[in-house]
């Protein structure tokens, strides 16, 4: 298996085409072999990526910018294993990473949580069957907050500055425990946080009350792998799936006068979002008013076969990688 | 009867990064195809066949691009001469496709189909673009000692306009030829072409060119161009005269080459059926008997011959993987080209050579994933290639095992689904992984697992006195009712958290409930028992008269159940247990009988 972390440019903007379409392809910058599947990936600054490896290996790599070229700056070998450590087979594959530079914290399908620092050779911290279950993602709640989710269809909040290995709050679906696969949080409003099911169902929980979530949204036909929403415009949140579809929820409240069918390339549909909290929160993902906030989802793919993988937006950029081994860019996804 | 020993070779070309595009690419264009609307019929479904067509060449082409340049930067030689190999094989490749869509899906008639010819020829070959360059970036064109070859090539290929073009530089080089270059500019400018629209019948074309044809024997007969050798070859040609084309055999290199230019100053509106004809005369003049046709000639002349399964067949032969026949077979099935000749084993030809293509992909590492599409198109076997080759498919990550129960689901293909839950969850439970092993079995609906697992754990908890993973168990939800085994589980840790909140009548309530309503296992009725003396052993009475009979109903049951041998070899702590239950029973019943009695009287 030839397995590599590539680095592309996506061109400069002096070549954008008439009607503001991108010309030419990403380049190539440089890329670096792989050891195992690549599970997840995150930038730790402008020069570092973390990246989790199906070896159950944690790897820091460092973009050299000057003569654009990669090199392995640091490896936990062995983050996550089952059983025995040393065994030569003993890896489990670790699953999700996030930074919040120096830190990273990972998990895995052996149910462990990391907690490195860049430059510290041994973990800060690990909490050993911190689940029972695979840990399919991981996101930061707060600084010292994390919240993971798992394949028993649990939404777990861990303190990182207690000792004790428990969670400090567990939620759970209700009805099956479908496994669930991404978890994101609203970045200004920290009580919001969206998951992704086996199911392909969305659901929107408040964290601030009940153990169940605020919304159950019917939406891809398999495994949603993930989720995210837009950093800066968090009315937007898009999800993308093994179904081959890539899906642009939005909830601005302007909504309600753009005629729906405009997008290119896909159905767009109208959602209600179906809830049980009392109606004093602000955010539109919270909301059971339905005449005021109406929510439009699009589908980004139009014509769609194999599944998408992974997507991540910054600003008007959507990037998405699917298993047909192709990378789409989008540079106008708000024109 | 013979003992032979066979060499096998995994098929390599999958492996070839460059190659990679050409796989994916060409999956995209084949699933839209398989999934266009058949509505369209006649002209416009054709028109949809040839971009099709078209699609796939561009790809072949993209995939030539980057081989090219991976060959170019490669040190290594051996390298460097596999990439060029490659660039030759994919070269032939869309040589071949092209033709085959201009005689099979596009169907050109008399008359377009020479145009298209020609246009084919200018594409592949290449060899003189050099030369032609060299010449007319030059200073003086006309005093290029190739001057001439070039001029030569754009007539052979028909290219009147570039021909022209230096004729004038010549005229306006050299005065004497002035007059020969003009009537020679003259003649290529009148040169009557098959027109692609409806603005000229073939017969109104045809005579036209007879009348050309004639003018142009005047000025050849007249010793217009006597003085000079090379204006009277190119009048010669002109004139089609099968010598002159071939003395420029080296501005050729192809027989096919010679055949469509010979074909354009003979016989322009050669009808589609004619080919034939002209194509093996042209070779065997060419080729002259100092070579034999290779590979792609053999396959070429299948084309001119129209004879698409020899086509297929010579291709299959000659090329190392089931790409390209797969492909271009399934293209011209679209078409409605390929009777359903049927092979021995009961398939036709474009699903035996889409399975081989496909089962092929399977011995990939990820490629894996397009083979499931191309088995979904094949209606006969398919599906059962398909059972066979996704159960073989080593899973490495949880991820990868969900893709491919994703694919089984969404085809009913549910003993695959069981299996490879199955093989996931005894996965998760050597690896003492009893959340992901549950979640497993949920997924499978598999009942016997879940018991399994639920075993495991009330193993655990009679070993160790306490519930390992209570998040688990805690969070079961209707999942419960997958296995009695598992519903005990979850009821009985039920109980735990009970009596841990000091809800003792419904604790007990509980626990009589497991045992009457024989969700429990007969294996944890003593444990069961042995949780009930502390609740027998409280200051307040719990369990009512009812519940007491009950239970030593159940105490009875369990001990009468014992054979003599098995009451033998119960050591004193079994007895003990015994004994000291059939006391707290006893004395609760004593207390309840009073207790019950005094309420009903006051």
């Amino acid at each position: 298996q030839d397995n590599r972390i590539s680095i592309w440019s996506v061109g400069d903007l002096g070549n954008v085409g008439l009607n503001g379409e991108y010309q030419g392809e990403p380049q190539l910058l440089c890329d670096i072999r792989h050891n195992g599947d690549v599970m997840d990936m995150q930038f730790l600054d402008q020069e570092r990526i973390v990246v989790a490896s199906s070896t159950g290996s944690v790897t820091v790599f460092r973009h050299h910018q000057n003569n654009q070229t990669l090199s392995a700056n640091q490896r936990w070998e062995k983050a996550h294993y089952h059983v025995d450590r040393d065994a030569s087979c003993g890896g489990a594959a670790c699953t999700g990473v996030i930074c919040n530079n120096p830190e990273i914290v990972t998990v895995g399908e052996d149910g462990r949580i990391n907690l490195f620092r860049a430059d510290q050779k041994d973990a800060v911290r690990t909490i050993d069957n911190a689940d029972s279950s695979t840990l399919h993602a991981v996101t930061f709640l707060r600084t010292t907050e994390i919240l993971t989710v798992n394949s028993i269809g649990q939404l777990k909040i861990w303190d990182l500055r207690q000792q004790r290995n428990e969670p400090s709050q567990i939620f759970s679906l209700t009805g099956d425990r479908v496994p669930l696969h991404c978890v994101d949080r609203h970045p200004n409003q920290q009580h919001i946080v969206a998951t992704g099911g086996q199911d392909g169902m969305l659901s929107i929980w408040d964290i601030r009350q009940g153990t169940m979530p605020v919304s159950l949204l019917n939406a891809h036909e398999a495994e949603m792998w993930e989720v995210h929403f837009h950093p800066s415009n968090p009315d937007h949140l898009f999800t993308c799936s093994e179904d081959g579809s890539l899906w642009h929820w939005d909830t601005s409240t302007s909504v309600s006068e753009k005629p729906s069918f405009l997008h290119q390339g896909g159905r767009s549909t109208t959602y209600f979002s179906h809830n049980t909290v009392n109606q004093s929160v602000v955010s539109a993902w919270l909301s059971n008013d339905p005449t005021k906030d109406r929510m439009e989802i699009t589908n980004l793919i139009p014509h769609q076969t194999l599944s998408v993988n992974s997507l991540d937006i910054l600003g008007p950029c959507l990037v998405y990688g699917t298993d047909a081994e192709a990378i789409y860019v989008n540079r106008h996804l708000f024109a | 009867s013979s003992s032979s020993v066979f060499v096998v070779r995994k098929d390599q070309d999958i492996y070839v990064q460059t190659l990679r595009k050409l796989f994916n690419e060409s999956h995209g264009i084949f699933i839209g195809l398989q999934r266009s609307e058949e509505e369209f019929a006649g002209k416009s479904r054709k028109t949809q066949l040839v971009q099709v067509s078209k699609n796939y060449r561009s790809v072949i082409r993209a995939c030539m691009e980057d081989m090219h340049q991976a060959a170019v930067s490669a040190r290594d030689p051996a390298l460097h001469s596999q990439y060029s190999t490659q660039v030759s094989i994919l070269s032939a490749m869309e040589l071949i496709w092209n033709l085959c869509e201009i005689l099979f899906v596009e169907a050109a008639v008399a008359g377009p189909l020479l145009l298209r010819l020609l246009d084919w020829v200018r594409l592949h070959v290449c060899d003189v673009d050099n030369m032609v360059r060299e010449v007319l970036s030059s200073e003086n064109p006309s005093k290029h000692e190739l001057f001439w070859n070039v001029v030569d090539v754009f007539v052979l290929q028909g290219r009147m306009d570039e021909a022209r073009h230096l004729l004038s530089k010549e005229a306006s080089a050299n005065p004497t030829s002035v007059h020969m270059c003009r009537i020679l500019d003259d003649l290529m400018k009148k040169m009557p072409v098959p027109s692609l629209g409806n603005t000229q019948t073939l017969t109104e074309m045809e005579l036209k060119w007879q009348h050309w044809h004639e003018e142009c024997q005047r000025y050849l007969q007249d010793r217009t161009f006597a003085s000079n050798s090379h204006m009277e070859s190119i009048c010669k040609i002109l004139l089609g005269d099968e010598n002159a084309i071939l003395e420029k055999k080296d501005l050729m290199t192809t027989w096919y080459h010679f055949l469509v230019t010979r074909l354009l100053y003979s016989h322009p509106t050669v009808k589609p059926m004619e080919l034939r004809f002209y194509a093996q005369a042209c070779m065997d003049l060419f080729l002259g008997g100092e070579s034999s046709p290779e590979p792609l000639d053999i396959i070429l002349m299948a084309a001119f011959e129209f004879e698409m399964h020899q086509v297929i067949k010579e291709c299959s032969i000659a090329l190392s993987n089931w790409w390209f026949v797969a492909h271009l077979t399934d293209l011209l099935d679209h078409c409605k080209l390929l009777q359903s000749h049927n092979l021995y084993f009961g398939s036709n030809m474009r699903e035996f050579l889409l399975l081989e293509y496909a089962s092929g992909l399977f011995s990939h590492h990820s490629l894996w994933q397009q083979g499931v599409d191309y088995f979904d198109h094949c209606p006969e076997y398919g599906r059962v290639y398909l059972e066979l080759h996704i159960e073989r498919i080593p899973l490495n990550t949880e991820q990868k095992a969900l893709k491919v129960l994703r694919i089984c689901e969404q085809r009913q293909m549910h003993e695959q689904v069981r299996s490879i839950c199955k093989i996931m969850a005894m996965k998760a439970l050597r690896n003492n992984r009893l959340g992901s092993a549950l979640s497993w079995s949920i997924r499978a609906k598999d009942a016997a697992f879940a018991t399994l697992i639920s075993d495991r754990f009330l193993k655990d908890y009679c070993e160790k006195g306490c519930f390992s993973d209570l998040d688990l168990i805690d969070n079961l939800g209707p999942s419960m009712l997958l296995s009695d085994r598992l519903t005990f589980l979850g009821k009985y840790r039920e109980f735990h958290r009970l009596y841990g909140e000091k809800r003792f009548s419904e604790a007990a309530k509980l626990l009589l409930m497991l045992m009457t309503a024989h969700i429990a296992p007969c294996s944890f009725w003593m444990t069961l028992l042995t949780d009930a003396l502390p609740l027998l052993e409280q200051k307040e009475v719990i369990f009512s008269a009812e519940q007491t009979y009950e239970l030593m109903r159940c105490l009875e049951d369990l001990t009468a159940g014992k054979s003599d041998k098995q009451k033998f070899q119960d050591d004193d702590v079994e007895t003990m247990k015994v004994e000291m239950l059939r006391l707290a029973l006893a004395r609760n019943l004593a207390r309840v009988i009073v207790k019950e009695g005094t309420l009903e009287g006051s």
